[in-house]
């Protein structure tokens, strides 16, 4: 079994890491606008005034341009397992695609066929029937993030699958497990909410950006006011369950939320304060298993991540230390996983089951092992052999802690911008405050890079493995040659560039064009008593 | 039979209605884009085109990403192998594939010349490459492809993807799958589109259809002094999955008749494969689009039954191992899952077919020559 060229590796994983980072500047947006826009024309619906109805049509005008490369890139994610990740996709298809291809089943065709009625069926349909379209396209948004989120909830937290020694992979064992994993429905209502942040403050921010010329005032106050609203609600909600999320990390992942944390030592509520302390700013330094320039406030990384005051939290080099007899184990249970599928020998079956749950602690010998055959790990090399993998064990804790950092002072400020926003909007005073509207246009892509940072903490966090306790990220790719790797990147990159430019001259574009009344034929609106002049 | 070996065939037949799907469906689309630079000489005429299928080719387009989703969960090692095997042209599929929603949403919202000729490019090779990899690949698939795998269940290329590229079996079956779509694509713009439209996208479909029909049929000749795969020892097909152990398969010349030999009721489907891209062809001919469509996709339905039921139960053989060939049996998911997977086909299939059609019935009438010029929300 030799091992697949760790750069063909490296070079798959930079290739699914910017592929999916590429799509996930689509995806919150698509999650958001679709429900603002179901909004915008529930009000219309309701109350018969045309000037929703143009919200809906323009804001969902800015909506379709982005969605397009969404709906492109997605494409190459659905793929890429097969691609690149063939290993993987052998040994977890079973339950990782069945939520992929109940994605396709119940939310892609929803999503997609409506998508088609909701901009060509404006004359065809009744107002409540147009609506409902707006509304399942919607929901199909959602519904897809849910099985995608089930799907990579189970690799942070394999839930509902067994190893099958016949077979040679896991295999799906409990439906329910896998959809109710807690982790799988929490980073499914963290995600979904980031993605309305991210699309209020899209609306938000454009709309200020009229308010300050003082142009569309009518229509640009209204959609701020909305936004704002939607915004001060979903920034809050996505604070709170970014919190719970961090928690469960705690439980399934020690890890990952050790990193996150750059927790080295363990910390302990009753020690000396520094240890427990919740850092603002460190280097973590992975060679020397510390922190440079630790600034924190002490007492509450504890409470803060165990919610309870006197939990000790490992911290990574005890969690690497204990890992060692775990690999030990592993390596025994891959002899007789080896054994078994050559003479199907019971014996050897019973040794295995002994040692099944260690598995994925052996392939991380492998790399270590000499002439890397696990075979021959002897007592004399086998010290040197732990060594090493122990050290594999732990994510980069650099990218990790400032990922999560990141994220999380982003979340603070939205939360907020979007309160200043929504007070000044209510007392109709936003255009005394020219400054706060600057601040919501520069602010449009922030939530975006939130996200990006989010999922960059997740994953990053979760290595070595891919899937986490079971399969090793270097185990998981495809053997190709290095030739292949370079020739899909660099297409990738090319054509990626030239979507996001032309994307970015249309949003631009149709942005400064502005809502255009007489396209959709209705009468230009009279200003309301919403709209207070500036002096 | 064990209620395992009952899920394997449900899901093998199921393949094949995926299959058959996505040729129909993407197919169409893919014609209609093939076409877009004939049937519209200018600007006007072609966003008519498009915006034929306009309201649809987003949700057309999940037949194709429920391929793959559906090929995942339920042949997961066919799944894990066959894109990974195939890797540069996958890739070249995806690459074209990727520009389609892009060219849609993006081409009519710039006015000049230059930005609107790129996208119809863009229009041509993202509906006429893929149908030729579409094709290719069955062809490529019958031959069997060069993979091994180790213990571990790692799978091992043995073959440069030139050979992929370049061989005359697969290219015959790549035209034919591009004929068809043009078929399909030239009907669907028969059906909702006006004069000058409609006589140009007629030729077409006509051609197209002759073309598919001839190719079908030399094909059909070619494959029986084909090198097929056989097994040579029984198998158990309720056996757990896993292409490791209990199998032993040789490469046999003609092997891919042998069903027919067995089940004379087989030839029944390489019939209505004829039957149907003939008949379209003369339906077009007689003007009578709606007829020809559903033709058109019986047509499709034919060729891809024919060669699965020739085929059975392999999926992929393998040249450089002939013993680890991925089949019916061997490829699949655990029984819980494919029971899991049945549920969901079966409550949300007809769900789906539903609102299809009431989203067709919706957009029915043809796209006249104002519609683009005077309203906002067309392509
Ligand atoms: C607008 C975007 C946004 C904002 C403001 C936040 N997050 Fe977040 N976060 C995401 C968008 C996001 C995300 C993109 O949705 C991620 C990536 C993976 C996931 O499940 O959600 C994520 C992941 C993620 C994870 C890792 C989950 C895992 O390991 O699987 C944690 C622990 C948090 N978040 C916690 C927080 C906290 C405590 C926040 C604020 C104080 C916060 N997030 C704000
Ligand atoms: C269902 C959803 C997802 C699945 C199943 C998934 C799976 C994977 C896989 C297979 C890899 C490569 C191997 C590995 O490093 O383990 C990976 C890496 C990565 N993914 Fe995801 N991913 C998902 C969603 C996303 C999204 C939406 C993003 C970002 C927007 C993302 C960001 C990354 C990054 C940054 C890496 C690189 C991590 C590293 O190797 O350091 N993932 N993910
Ligand atoms: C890495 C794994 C992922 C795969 C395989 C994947 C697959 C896809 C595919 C095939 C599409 C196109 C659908 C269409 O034609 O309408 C798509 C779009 C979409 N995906 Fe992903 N996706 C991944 C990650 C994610 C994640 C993590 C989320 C949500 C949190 C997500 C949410 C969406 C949404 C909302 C769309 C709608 C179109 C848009 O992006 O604007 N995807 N995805």
């Amino acid at each position: 079994m030799p091992l697949i060229d760790p750069s063909v590796v490296d070079l798959s994983r930079l290739q699914f890491a910017l592929t999916a980072l590429y799509h996930f500047l689509f995806v919150p947006l698509t999650l958001g606008m679709t429900f603002l826009l179901a909004a915008m024309e529930t009000v219309y619906v309701i109350t018969g005034r045309q000037i929703y109805k143009e919200m809906t049509q323009f804001w969902g005008k800015l909506f379709a341009i982005n969605f397009a490369i969404g709906v492109a890139t997605g494409l190459t994610m659905e793929f890429e397992f097969g691609t690149n990740w063939s290993m993987y996709s052998h040994f977890v298809g079973d339950v990782f695609g069945t939520p992929l291809a109940i994605e396709g089943l119940m939310a892609f065709f929803m999503e997609s066929t409506f998508i088609g009625l909701m901009f060509f069926g404006w004359d065809r349909l009744s107002r409540p029937g147009h609506l409902a379209v707006t509304w399942l396209t919607a929901l199909g948004s959602n519904l897809s993030a849910l099985w995608i989120l089930i799907a990579n909830g189970f690799m942070q937290s394999p839930k509902g699958a067994s190893f099958n020694p016949d077979t040679m992979r896991l295999e799906f064992n409990s439906f329910l497990n896998l959809v109710f994993s807690e982790d799988a429905q929490a980073k499914f209502v963290h995600t979904s909410i980031a993605g309305f942040v991210t699309g209020a403050l899209f609306v938000m921010g454009i709309s200020a950006f009229y308010i300050l010329r003082k142009q569309h005032r009518e229509f640009a106050a209204r959609s701020f006011r909305m936004a704002a609203l939607f915004g001060v609600i979903s920034s809050l909600a996505v604070v709170t369950l970014g919190d719970a999320l961090g928690r469960l990390d705690y439980l399934v992942q020690p890890t990952k939320i050790a990193a996150v944390e750059g927790l080295w030592q363990d910390s302990d509520a009753n020690g000396p304060a520094g240890a427990a302390a919740w850092l603002l700013f460190a280097l973590p330094d992975q060679q020397a298993q510390a922190n440079h320039f630790e600034i924190g406030v002490p007492y509450v990384l504890d409470p803060l991540i165990a919610h309870s005051f006197n939990t000790s939290i490992p911290g990574l080099i005890t969690l690497e230390k204990q890992v060692g007899p775990r690999i030990q184990s592993g390596i025994q249970a891959l002899d007789a996983l080896k054994a078994y599928g050559q003479t199907h020998d019971p014996q050897a079956l019973a040794s295995f089951k002994a040692h099944e749950s260690d598995m994925g602690y052996g392939f991380l010998a492998q790399r270590y092992a000499p002439n890397q055959d696990l075979g021959q790990i002897t007592p004399a090399n086998q010290d040197a052999v732990l060594a090493q993998a122990e050290k594999d064990t732990l994510p980069n804790v650099f990218v990790t802690f400032w990922s999560f950092r990141l994220m999380m002072a982003l979340g603070f400020f939205f939360v907020g911008l979007f309160s200043f926003a929504a007070y000044y909007s209510l007392k109709n005073q936003l255009e005394r405050h020219p400054f706060l509207l600057k601040l919501c246009v520069w602010s449009i892509p922030l939530p975006i890079l939130a996200c990006e940072f989010g999922w960059i903490t997740a994953e990053a966090g979760r290595q070595p493995w891919s899937v986490f306790g079971w399969l090793p990220t270097f185990q998981a790719a495809s053997s190709h040659n290095l030739g292949y790797m370079i020739f899909s990147l660099i297409g990738f990159a090319v054509l990626y560039s030239a979507f996001i430019a032309a994307e970015l001259y249309l949003m631009f574009k149709y942005a400064r064009l502005g809502p255009q009344p007489h396209l959709t034929g209705a009468p230009e609106s009279s200003p309301s008593p919403m709209f207070a002049p500036a002096e | 039979m064990e209620v395992y070996v009952i899920l394997k065939l449900v899901w093998a037949v199921l393949l094949g209605v995926l299959l058959s799907g996505l040729a129909v469906m993407v197919g169409m689309d893919m014609g209609v884009g093939t076409l877009l630079r004939f049937v519209g000489k200018t600007d006007a005429e072609r966003r008519v085109a498009l915006n034929i299928i306009g309201p649809h080719w987003d949700g057309n387009q999940v037949w194709f990403i429920l391929g793959g989703g559906a090929i995942f969960a339920a042949f997961p090692t066919l799944y894990a192998t066959s894109f990974s095997v195939f890797y540069v042209v996958m890739i070249l599929l995806l690459f074209s594939m990727i520009m389609r929603p892009v060219a849609f949403e993006y081409r009519s919202k710039v006015e000049t010349g230059k930005w609107r000729a790129t996208w119809d490019w863009a229009f041509l090779i993202s509906g006429a490459l893929p149908m030729i990899v579409y094709g290719a690949a069955f062809g490529n698939v019958m031959q069997g492809v060069g993979y091994h795998y180790d213990w571990t269940g790692q799978y091992y290329q043995d073959e440069s993807f030139i050979f992929y590229l370049l061989n005359p079996f697969a290219l015959l079956c790549g035209v034919m799958s591009l004929a068809l779509s043009i078929q399909q694509g030239g009907t669907m713009l028969m059906l909702r589109g006006e004069e000058p439209i409609f006589s140009r996208a007629r030729a077409a479909a006509i051609w197209g259809g002759i073309i598919g029909v001839a190719l079908f049929i030399v094909g059909g000749f070619w494959v029986a002094h084909l090198k097929g795969f056989a097994m040579t020892a029984p198998v158990n097909p309720g056996a757990p999955a896993t292409p490791l152990t209990g199998q032993s398969v040789a490469p046999v010349v003609g092997a891919w008749m042998h069903n027919y030999a067995a089940y004379p009721l087989l030839w029944a489907l390489p019939l209505l494969g004829v039957v149907g891209m003939l008949g379209a062809v003369l339906m077009n001919a007689a003007r009578k689009p709606v007829i020809a469509w559903w033709l058109g996709a019986i047509g499709w339905v034919g060729a891809i039954f024919t060669t699965g039921a020739s085929m059975f139960p392999f999926l992929m053989p393998s040249t450089t191992n002939p013993s680890q060939s991925l089949t019916v049996w061997n490829a699949s998911g655990s029984a819980y899952n494919l029971g899991w997977m049945l549920l969901f086909a079966l409550v949300f299939t007809p769900i789906i077919i539903c609102y299809t059609s009431w989203c067709f019935y919706v957009m029915r009438g043809k796209v006249k020559m104002d519609y683009v010029t005077h309203d906002d929300h067309g392509y």
